[in-house]
């Protein structure tokens, strides 16, 4: 179960009517995902790709298949590391020293617009490329290329052809514009 | 594991809110406004408005426009990426004239009624991915813009006393000869109350159009790259329980036995249950194999319980059957000349008496394999069965017949079941069929609870209904002067049609084209057909019958170019000859000149005069699909053993455009799709079981493989009524590109996939 951590000294609900015992404190793994804090309190072993779509029902994040054949469908970020979301389980994200201290930060593509919620250059190109077939695969290759813009400005089409995505209904040749139209715009805004 | 770690909601809020948000849904949206009954009782209709706020008018099953002037238009066909969803809103709202602005479109669930206890389908055909929606929606959803844009005038004229002919409307407004303006929220209340005209009322002139033909992009994108549009597969509604499968390897194969011991221990593990096909149910239309299902309170429960289940299955006859063997039996028939066809398709004049008078002779045999769906978003399903309702959120892209399958295993009535269909993250005619909708509703009947059903990638790639293989042989007489006095084509393969209720003599029909050229242009032209028997259950395929048909057809004329020391763009136009209509069979006919016309356009685009000279390979290819005609020109070269696919160029004639950018999308995608295919993929089979049973076995060409970049060309097309384009861009991308490669590489590559022979031929 995700728990929003409680920050220290919230006031006590004003719902209920005699004393509210506080809640004791659960042990469990913390993540950060996009920004938000969560506790994890199950099973360490369940994949990331379970917990964001039927724990926290952050379903932007797809099933793609089982780690290293599927199609990119679950790829996040983790700790800016392009991650498929079904390759890493929670307690893997405790960090080595096995302590929550460092908290694994998480991105999805439902944390790729700021937070005011204007869209990343990326989403803003996908749309004006309309590079969308099905739309199950988007997230997916958005995250792939967020994580190839952020190592390279200026990709090349060598750069591009690396991204580990496969897509049926054959956005490719779209994805490939909007990865370049994107990087121009980062470009020009530097 | 603790399941009270995960609670998803026994509890009875969470269980109200599933009932309302799926009944709200569907109350809001799928049940419009009669046509008919738009009248002054338009204003106690019994759905709930205020779903959707209090101010919103019905006008028509498809539109709805608040009082501020927002329009909501409904999306009929499931758009599993082939830009429906798009394109008819755009359709109706032109004809509605409305400000595209203002819309919003939403997808329609299945409509459906009860009359005399049988469905009547309220939104008419509802289907996608077939390749017919836009001509469809052409034919009856400009009616339904046109008539909602009639009653708003109506209501404007009875507001300002005016006749109703001497106003007009302008992106969402109405017009009056003064230039007085009234938007259409203001009128939408009115509109609704106003009786609709008995007969059709007349639909805009083409010259006045402002949203066909200009170009648009996904009315989801913005929901697509925020991560918000939910697939079925997205839909973790209320206190749904996950289903998982075991099914037996074998399609014909009995479950023998099952240990569930290990798998229920775990907490959180609701049932296990087995399942099995209905007897005498068509293909598609029950569970696909005898399954054992785990029932858990989330997916990685469910995954852990299915790995700890024992299943034992006893082999059906298919463990005697491998798709090398199959090959192999088809090669042996079409090159025993003295075996009779399942069906002579084609026969037009005499082509035994042709073959005598040959100066030259030319054969060849193509072979191509076996192929799966392999959709991006898995088969899943949602299903909630009440004693007196169904509720569905289906895949589909057929929700009628999910609609049967769901009748039939429940009883309902028409109006108890409600289907709803979010984006499909894929269809390619997998989802014509709907044993994972038949699974979900047998075990949320026997769980007494919702259930949503999971695919994995592995449950998807070895239970599918493939695409056979086929074996296609060509033998072509012609004279001294180069012409083709007759040409013999014989396929092999295993009907898609076998097993759905269709009779010997049409099974055919899947696997051949009558009409598929140069049938019509040869004047001595034979096509026989010969049936493979499988085990392997089949189904519609992307693209089929053109796909394989056009690789042999295609890749032959070039054979026969190279056999002739001629430019393989001159054969094809020699062979095409003056432009002519040529009668087709079944009705109709096909435009040698708009072939050609493609055929020059990415000739023209590729530089195609370099054929001879550059050291690259370039090859050419052209098609006829179903009143669209297209080309492909590629351009290859050779590194090694380093297949480079330097450009491509498409051009494509679908007669008027709806949506150019949506259009663009589609020949695009479906390029590399085709060229993905071919390049890659092969399903086989060993003693009756699948091989492929992941996205590495079964490799969607990567980034790498495909082109930087496809050239589309789209002839302007006003003056013909629109055809569909989902796989129009599918039959011509293989054999333009085997063509080039055999420039290339002096390689002739008659076996796909086409990388595997290459390499094993370099």
């Amino acid at each position: 179960m995700a728990v929003p951590v409680q920050a220290q000294g919230a006031p006590p609900s004003p719902s209920g009517s005699g004393t509210i015992a506080p809640e004791k404190v659960r042990e469990g793994i913390d993540l950060d995902i996009n920004g938000e804090r969560f506790r994890h309190t199950g099973d360490p072993k369940m994949p990331l790709l379970w917990y964001l779509r039927d724990v926290l029902q952050l379903t932007g994040t797809k099933y793609a298949g089982e780690h290293g054949s599927g199609n990119g469908a679950d790829l996040v970020l983790v700790n800016g590391k392009l991650t498929p979301a079904i390759g890493v389980t929670l307690e893997e994200l405790l960090g080595k020293e096995g302590k929550s201290e460092k908290i694994a930060k998480v991105v999805t593509v439902e944390g790729l617009a700021d937070a005011t919620g204007k869209l990343h250059p990326l989403q803003q190109a996908f749309i004006d490329e309309d590079a969308i077939g099905c739309g199950y695969c988007t997230p997916g290759w958005l995250m792939a290329s967020k994580d190839l813009l952020d190592r390279k400005h200026n990709p090349s089409e060598d750069d591009i052809d690396q991204l580990p995505n496969l897509c049926r209904c054959g956005c490719q040749t779209r994805v490939r514009r909007a990865i370049k139209r994107a990087a121009s715009v980062i470009g020009g805004n530097k | 594991m603790m399941s009270d770690k995960y609670p998803l909601a026994d509890d009875g809020q969470s269980r109200r809110r599933f009932l309302k948000v799926l009944a709200g849904t569907a109350g809001a949206l799928i049940v419009g406004i009669p046509l008919i009954g738009a009248t002054a009782e338009a204003a106690d209709a019994p759905f709930p408005l205020s779903m959707l706020g209090d101010t919103l008018y019905g006008l028509g099953a498809y539109v709805r426009i608040d009082a501020d002037g927002k329009v909501l238009i409904g999306a009929r066909d499931p758009d599993t990426g082939t830009g429906v969803a798009t394109a008819l809103p755009r359709i109706i709202a032109e004809e509605l004239d409305a400000d595209w602005a203002q819309v919003t479109v939403t997808g329609l669930g299945l409509g459906v009624e009860n009359s005399n206890e049988q469905p009547r389908w309220t939104y008419g055909r509802q289907i996608g991915g077939t390749g017919d929606s836009i001509p469809a929606a052409w034919n009856d959803l400009r009616q339904a813009g046109a008539l909602a844009r009639w009653l708003l005038l109506q209501a404007a004229a009875r507001q300002w006393g005016l006749p109703a002919e001497r106003l007009h409307t302008d992106n969402g407004q109405v017009v009056s000869p003064d230039g007085r303006r009234l938007g259409f929220g203001g009128l939408a209340q009115a509109a609704a109350k106003i009786a609709p005209p008995s007969q059709a009322v007349p639909t805009k002139a083409p010259n006045l159009y402002r949203l066909i033909g200009q170009p648009v992009g996904d009315v989801d994108a913005y929901a697509m790259v925020t991560g918000q549009a939910q697939f079925a597969i997205d839909q973790n509604r209320g206190d749904a329980l996950v289903a998982l499968l075991v099914r037996c390897p074998w399609p014909d194969g009995t479950l023998d036995g099952f240990d569930a011991n290990e798998a229920k221990a775990i907490k959180g593990v609701v049932d296990v249950i087995a399942l099995k096909p209905e007897p005498n149910q068509p293909l598609g239309a029950t569970v696909y194999a005898p399954a054992v299902a785990v029932v858990a309170e989330n997916t990685w429960l469910a995954l852990q319980a299915r790995a700890k289940l024992k299943v034992n299955w006893k082999p059906g006859a298919s463990q005697g059957e491998s798709s090398a063997v199959l090959e192999q039996q088809a090669t042996d028939l079409i090159n025993d000349k003295d075996q009779a066809p399942a069906a002579r398709v084609r026969d037009d004049g005499d082509v035994v008496a042709a073959n005598k008078k040959a100066a030259r002779r030319l054969e060849a045999v193509y072979v191509q394999p076996w192929l799966a769906h392999a959709t991006a978003e898995p088969m899943n399903c949602m299903a909630r069965i009440d004693n007196d309702h169904a509720t569905l959120i289906v895949p589909t892209q057929a929700p009628q017949r999910a609609w049967a399958v769901v009748q039939r295993l429940t009883g309902l009535k028409p109006e108890q079941i409600d289907i709803q269909v979010p984006r499909v993250g894929g269809g390619y005619g997998r989802r014509l069929d709907h044993d994972y909708v038949a699974e979900a509703v047998m075990l949320a009947k026997a769980v007494k609870k919702p259930v949503r059903l999971l695919w994995t990638r592995d449950d998807d790639l070895t239970h599918d209904y493939y695409r056979s293989a086929s074996v296609t042989k060509i033998s072509a007489a012609l004279d001294h002067k180069r012409s083709i006095l007759s040409w013999n084509q014989r396929v092999a393969s295993a009907s898609a049609l076998v097993g759905r209720g269709v009779q010997d003599q049409r099974l055919w029909t899947s696997e051949v084209d009558a009409n598929q050229l140069p049938a019509g242009l040869v004047p001595n032209y034979r096509c026989d057909w010969y049936g493979l028997n499988s085990s392997m259950p089949r189904g519609p395929a992307r693209g089929m019958p053109q796909l394989s048909n056009a690789f042999a057809v295609e890749s032959f004329v070039d054979e026969m170019a190279h056999m002739l020391k001629e430019n393989p763009l001159d054969t094809r136009l020699r062979l095409l000859g003056e432009p002519r209509q040529i009668p087709l069979q079944g009705g109709g006919t096909l435009d040698t000149g708009r072939l050609i016309n493609v055929l020059k356009l990415v000739a023209d685009r590729i530089d195609w005069s370099r054929w001879l000279r550059t050291f690259n390979g370039l090859g050419i290819a052209s098609w006829y699909v179903n009143g669209a005609y297209v080309a492909h020109a590629v351009e290859a070269s050779l590194q090694g053993q380093k297949l480079n696919i330097e450009r491509v160029v498409c051009a494509v004639d679908v007669g008027r455009v709806i949506n150019p950018m949506g259009l663009e999308g589609q020949i695009t995608g479906a390029t590399n799709d085709a060229l993905s295919t071919a390049l890659n993929l092969a399903i086989t089979y060993k003693e009756g079981q699948i091989q492929q049973r992941n996205l590495k076995d079964y490799a969607l060409a990567s980034m790498a493989q495909l082109p930087d970049n496809i050239e589309t060309i789209i002839v302007p097309g006003e003056d013909r009524p629109p055809t569909g384009a989902s796989f129009l861009a599918m039959p011509t991308a293989a054999p333009a590109l085997a063509n080039a490669v055999f420039r290339v590489s002096a390689v002739r590559v008659r076996k796909l996939p086409l990388m595997r022979e290459l390499l094993r031929m370099l």
